[in-house]
């Protein structure tokens, strides 16, 4: 059979080929449109609650500082937590992986000539797209609802690298949740795995708290990968991390990207050489 | 020229011994006791380009394990294959191009689209020029009668037509060989006699080299004339389908119709009668006994009708695999 052979033909191909399994995962998300408006909605709920939790601790005094944090800014990174959260959640992909490995359905990415990590990364950003074409309305009027909170639009650097950071977490919630997913070719059930990462990343991300209030505790918690879900991009949206150290919050960020993504190839290879082919 | 060579291979699990009781399962929690099971020991063979050879052996002989080897699933213990001169388990994806495998899992297509956006997916995968992939894809749409299926989703089509489907998606970037895993299992008659043709037709056209593993003796009867027989791990037959029954089989099979209605008591003595409707009487009888057998039956009955047949091969596979004891290389036993 005739197959493209040159570089730029080779090139060519791959650009379709990611295009088109974007494409093709667009069309499969909104099979299950009904399950899928609803799912998207229902994450609004969270918010709420915590507004009015925040709201109660502030109840005394709103201008008062609770480790650097007025009620406005607490309200404000919450929804900024949020909006990183939307970029760096992966549900369902580390049970994905994992099923696929127990019940042998993985092999069609090892019989086919397609890189698996490749193929789910383009999936993903495929989910995330649908996902952001729903959600963009009821995100747009939650922000502009509480547009009082903010202290107003940073500067264009900021901007930059609030949005570089956010698609940064992106590929950092990938690598961790497809890295959690790969250790079922050792552990096959890795449930608990992912249900302590949840814990963890939950805690140490800055999702449940701001991370200004664990680093007395948790001083190893500047030092992990989970912050950059959830914590850094709205901390470089609020001005927290000042404009001279953004250069390094962006380097480090990205040379987590790189290491979580050698950690990934190394488990992959090494995991499909263990792989029995569980499931018949 | 060969397609597929194996040589010593083996593959070998560590499977974890759980022993019965909630007792048990607490102290496999801190020591567990491990088994080492051969699932194939020693497996060699060759296949010629363009043969289609059936694979055969009762379930956990090691069949399916030998096809993931030679598929690049899974790394063997011991041993060397080539197929089409690639060592399957490097996983090249010069090698991945060329071969495709098919199981009764059919786990190609996405399930909730059309299977057309599968094949399009697919054209891009293996790099199907756009005028080869529309003509693959008419040509093997009529032969396997699917084309108004192809914008139906995947989930609501029969088992027979997904199969089907996984067929095509299996054969448009035109393998070289082809690995069928139990394709047919699971479908009804029809489907099950559509999928044997299409594969008896395309294999004659395309000349490819195909693996079938099937435990539906009509698929392989109709589509092999060479078989592989395999049991616990271990090649114990390599040649002609017909040569199994000569070779295993101890027994034949008479058809004798009586001219007088009756069938005599002492038929018994000459083998076990399978089968009566009288007039006619199957009898089976040893197969070094069956000349002796047939000249007493004629000098002391009358007989209107008589034939000599093999006993079908489904029976003697059967008895086959079912027979206890280690493999001998030397005809009959098990």
């Amino acid at each position: 059979m005739r197959v493209a052979t040159s570089t730029p033909d080779r090139l060519r191909s791959a650009v379709r080929l990611k295009w088109l399994i974007l494409k093709t995962a667009i069309e499969e998300r909104l099979a299950y449109r009904g399950d899928f408006v609803f799912s998207t909605l229902i994450r609004f709920l969270p918010v709420v609650t915590q507004v009015f939790l925040w709201r109660a601790i502030f109840s005394n005094d709103a201008e008062k500082l609770i480790r650097g944090f007025r009620y406005s800014e607490m309200i404000a990174y919450y929804l900024l937590v949020m909006l990183a959260r939307a970029f760096s959640s992966m549900p369902g992909l580390a049970n994905g992986i994992a099923g696929s490995v127990a019940d042998g359905s993985i092999r069609k990415y090892l019989i086919q000539p397609v890189d698996m990590l490749d193929h789910l990364f383009w999936h993903r950003v495929a989910h995330k797209l649908v996902y952001y074409a729903i959600a963009i309305g009821p995100f747009s009027l939650v922000f502009w609802l509480c547009r009082s909170y903010f202290p107003g639009w940073p500067d264009w650097t900021v901007i930059w690298c609030f949005v570089a950071s956010l698609l940064m977490s992106f590929a950092i919630g990938f690598l961790i949740e497809a890295w959690i997913g790969l250790i079922a070719f050792w552990f096959l059930e890795v449930s608990s795995l992912i249900f302590i990462y949840m814990m963890l990343s939950y805690f140490l991300s800055g999702h449940m708290i701001p991370l200004e209030y664990l680093s007395e505790w948790l001083p190893f918690v500047e030092y992990l990968p989970f912050r950059y879900l959830a914590y850094t991009p709205a901390a470089i949206f609020l001005g927290r991390i000042p404009e001279h150290r953004l250069p390094v919050e962006m380097m480090t960020q990205f040379s987590w990207i790189v290491g979580l993504f050698v950690l990934n190839r190394i488990t992959f290879a090494r995991g499909v050489r263990r792989y029995s082919s569980f499931g018949g | 020229m060969a397609a597929i060579e194996v040589q010593d291979l083996c593959r070998q699990y560590r499977v974890y011994r759980k022993r019965e009781g909630v007792l048990a399962s607490i102290v496999g929690l801190f020591r567990r006791e491990y088994e080492i099971v051969e699932a194939v020991r020693n497996v060699s063979f060759r296949i010629e380009e363009g043969e289609m050879v059936a694979f055969l052996g009762p379930n956990g002989a090691g069949k399916t394990t030998t096809l993931k080897l030679l598929s690049g699933l899974v790394v063997p213990t011991s041993g060397q294959a080539t197929v089409l001169g690639h060592i399957p388990w490097q996983r090249e994806d010069s090698y991945r191009r060329r071969f495709s495998l098919v199981t009764g899992q059919k786990e190609q297509l996405w399930w909730d689209l059309p299977a057309q956006e599968s094949f399009r997916l697919h054209r891009e995968i293996y790099r199907i020029p756009d005028d080869e992939y529309r003509r693959r894809l008419d040509e093997l749409t009529d032969l396997l009668e699917v084309g108004r299926l192809m914008a139906r989703p995947v989930r609501e089509l029969s088992l027979g037509e997904r199969m089907r489907m996984e067929l095509i998606a299996a054969l448009l970037h035109r393998p070289d060989v082809l690995f069928l895993d139990e394709p047919t299992i699971g479908l009804d008659v029809v489907s099950q006699r559509r999928v044997q043709e299409f594969l008896r037709y395309y294999q004659k056209e395309q000349k490819i080299t195909v693996i079938l593993t099937s435990h539906y003796m009509k698929d392989v009867e109709a589509l092999c004339e060479r078989a592989i027989v395999i049991n616990r791990g271990q090649v114990v037959h390599d040649g002609q389908l017909n040569a199994i029954v000569d070779r295993f089989s101890q027994h034949k099979i008479l058809d004798l119709q009586f001219s007088d209605g009756q069938v005599p008591s002492t038929l018994t003595r000459y083998g076990q009668i399978l089968e009566t409707r009288l007039p006619r009487v199957r009898l089976q009888v040893p197969r070094q006994q069956v000349s002796e057998c047939l000249a007493t039956i004629l000098a002391e009955h009358s007989i209107d009708d008589l034939s000599v047949s093999e006993r079908p091969l489904e029976d003697v596979i059967a008895e086959l695999f079912s027979q206890p004891g280690e493999p001998t290389d030397h005809g009959g036993s098990l």
